[in-house]
């Protein structure tokens, strides 16, 4: 058994994603055995976060300012939205590159049983920012997950009094597949043969 | 999803077997380590004895909760083993692999290995380890109310449909989802219509495959009746008939839309007024166009091996593999004339079969052709193979 604080970082640790109590451990090890190269840098690395990551109040994306840099950015048109499902799907369209629009980023899929409806999804919020913008396009990029699609559903029924373009991504998403799994040729075909929905 | 069953192909059948099973503190099993010879094997002994939880050992290798839809703990033998573990060498269409299913340590949860590795896609299982069982507790399925027949035929259409299983867990939960929103009176149109919309989706795959199921049955039962007596099935349900008259697609609309028209109704119950959840199997004997369930005991037990078989043998047509038989207590009701039939029926299909009884003389028409394995108190005492069966 360790001492009670080493105790205290593998039980954080375990709660990460991917990590199971075993590799919590080797991971919490990892970080003991360097701790200038690795703990002292980790450390001021999540204090950074702590500080100044928030959610974005126009889009959901993390970042330190708020709008953020995506929301900011003049270059980016205000008429392309991209909905996805989480911040790891944003970030895998940006790195694909082949996305000059900005996003609405749902933070997960609609489901009564977890209570997670469209007040947590922030559809809303998604509404006004098409209901202002008179020749807007908006591009569901959910994952064809049950759940996405449900979600993608509801998002195109509500969508359609706002009189906006709704599209779809295009071939090449798996069944059951996630945005963030896939490579980026394969997202930038989607997205240039994204099609309409209804 | 739903897709159309593979096309009937003539290759060679392959019977999907086991040929070393090892055991490890399941139920009343300390150890087995058994070399499984060919034909037929013969479970006898005491009530008690570990015959049963021989078999559910065995199907266990297949995915779900086995014969007894036991939890993993509920498993462990008591009072100080555990936890267990089964382990098979299998061969069959995909050559021979190595199954190991046991308790994780600690954990309320299973672990499968395929040749020592982690296998967690269960369609890839239902693909390599196909399963048919009859156990005393279906004894009274034609009795019973629906949703055990639903269960049944879910199974069989596994074997056929690796992703089947997950298709009715995925349409049950939509429909959880539904009566949740329901329940709590949260009347949003877009959110009810988008889940109906998958519900019926979803619905109509299952149901379709359910359909196709049945009807390649009844074709594969009059085609080749065997020697034991066969049955006449139906499915009765809502869906099932609209799809018998238009396709997939106008059934998904109409079902949808008949959810939207049954939601006041179904805040009230809980449940969902349409949708193949509430669909029935309808089994008839074929040769007298009796309900099962107006049949003697016997005769019901006869008509519901007769159907595994039948079952068994349209796999073997379409896939080129025959699942592996668990008979357990299967001639406890049969007479003489039904136990020879049986007897015939297995030679003739020639799938592998495990077969359980008290009694040794209930199996005289397998003497001589069948392994005799004599089981007490979780050890095998005798074993008496037949001559030609050395391997
Ligand atoms: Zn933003």
């Amino acid at each position: 058994m360790a001492a009670a604080p080493i105790e205290e970082l593998v039980r954080l640790l375990a709660k990460l994603p991917g990590l199971g109590p075993r590799s919590a451990r080797r991971a919490a090890l990892a970080l003991l055995r360097r701790p200038d190269t690795l703990l002292a840098p980790l450390l001021a690395a999540l204090e950074v976060c702590a500080r100044n990551v928030r959610r974005c109040s126009v889009c959901g994306n993390l970042d330190t300012t708020d709008p953020c840099a995506i929301c900011a950015d003049p270059d980016r048109d205000p008429d392309l939205v991209l909905v996805v499902e989480q911040v790891e799907d944003l970030w895998a369209m940006e790195r694909a590159g082949a996305f000059r629009g900005r996003y609405h980023v749902l933070g997960g899929t609609l489901s009564a049983l977890d209570a997670v409806g469209p007040e947590e999804l922030g559809v809303e919020r998604l509404l006004r920012r098409v209901a202002e913008r008179p020749r807007i396009e908006v591009v569901l990029a959910l994952s064809a997950t049950v759940a996405g699609q449900t979600t993608a559903h509801y998002l195109a029924e509500r969508l359609k009094p706002t009189g906006a373009r709704i599209t779809r991504l295009g071939y090449g998403l798996p069944v059951g597949g996630e945005l963030n799994y896939l490579d980026e040729g394969t997202l930038a075909a989607a997205l240039a043969g994204r099609r309409p929905v209804g | 999803m739903g897709q159309a069953l593979p096309e009937i192909r003539p290759a060679p059948v392959a019977a999907l077997a086991v040929e070393r099973l090892r055991l490890r503190d399941l139920r009343n099993w300390a150890r087995l380590d058994l070399a499984v010879p060919a034909g037929p094997v013969v479970l006898v002994g005491p009530n008690g004895a570990g015959k049963t939880n021989l078999l559910e050992a065995l199907s266990l290798l297949a995915p779900g909760r086995g014969l007894r839809r036991a939890a993993p703990s509920e498993l462990d033998r008591r009072p100080d083993g555990g936890p267990w573990a089964v382990a098979a060498r299998l061969a069959g269409r995909h050559g021979v692999f190595e199954m190991a299913v046991g308790r994780e340590p600690g954990a309320e949860r299973r672990t499968v290995l395929l040749d020592g590795r982690p296998l967690k896609d269960r369609g890839r299982r239902a693909e390599l380890v196909a399963m048919l069982w009859s156990t005393p507790a279906q004894d009274r399925l034609f009795q019973e109310g629906p949703a055990e027949r639903r269960r049944f035929l879910d199974r069989l259409t596994l074997t056929l449909d690796p992703d089947h299983a997950a298709q009715v867990a995925t349409y049950e939960r939509l429909l959880r989802d539904r009566a949740v929103l329901l329940r709590d009176g949260r009347r949003d149109p877009a959110w009810l219509a988008a889940l109906e919309a998958r519900i019926a989706a979803v619905g109509v795959a299952v149901a379709a495959a359910r359909r196709q199921l049945v009807a390649a049955l009844t074709e594969a039962g009059a085609a080749e009746p065997g020697p034991m007596p066969g049955v006449r099935l139906a499915l009765e349900g809502e869906v099932e008939r609209w799809l018998e008259d238009e396709p997939a697609a106008r059934v998904e609309e109409r079902l949808a839309a008949a959810l939207a028209a049954s939601r006041e109704l179904d805040a009230v119950s809980g449940g969902a007024a349409h949708g193949p959840h509430r669909s029935d199997l309808l089994v008839r004997d074929a040769a007298s166009g009796e309900p099962a369930a107006a049949c003697s005991t016997g005769r019901q037990k006869a008509l519901l091996v007769g159907l595994l078989l039948t079952h068994a043998r349209l796999r073997g047509a379409l896939l080129g593999e025959l699942p592996i038989l668990l008979l357990d207590e299967v001639t406890a009701h049969m007479d003489v004339r039904r136990r020879a039939a049986l007897a015939r029926a297995l030679e003739e299909l020639g799938a592998q079969a495990w077969l359980s009884g008290t009694d040794r003389g209930l199996f005289a028409a397998l003497d001589g052709r069948a392994t005799f394995l004599e089981i007490d108190n979780g050890t095998i005492v005798g074993d008496e193979r037949p001559s030609h069966a050395a391997r």
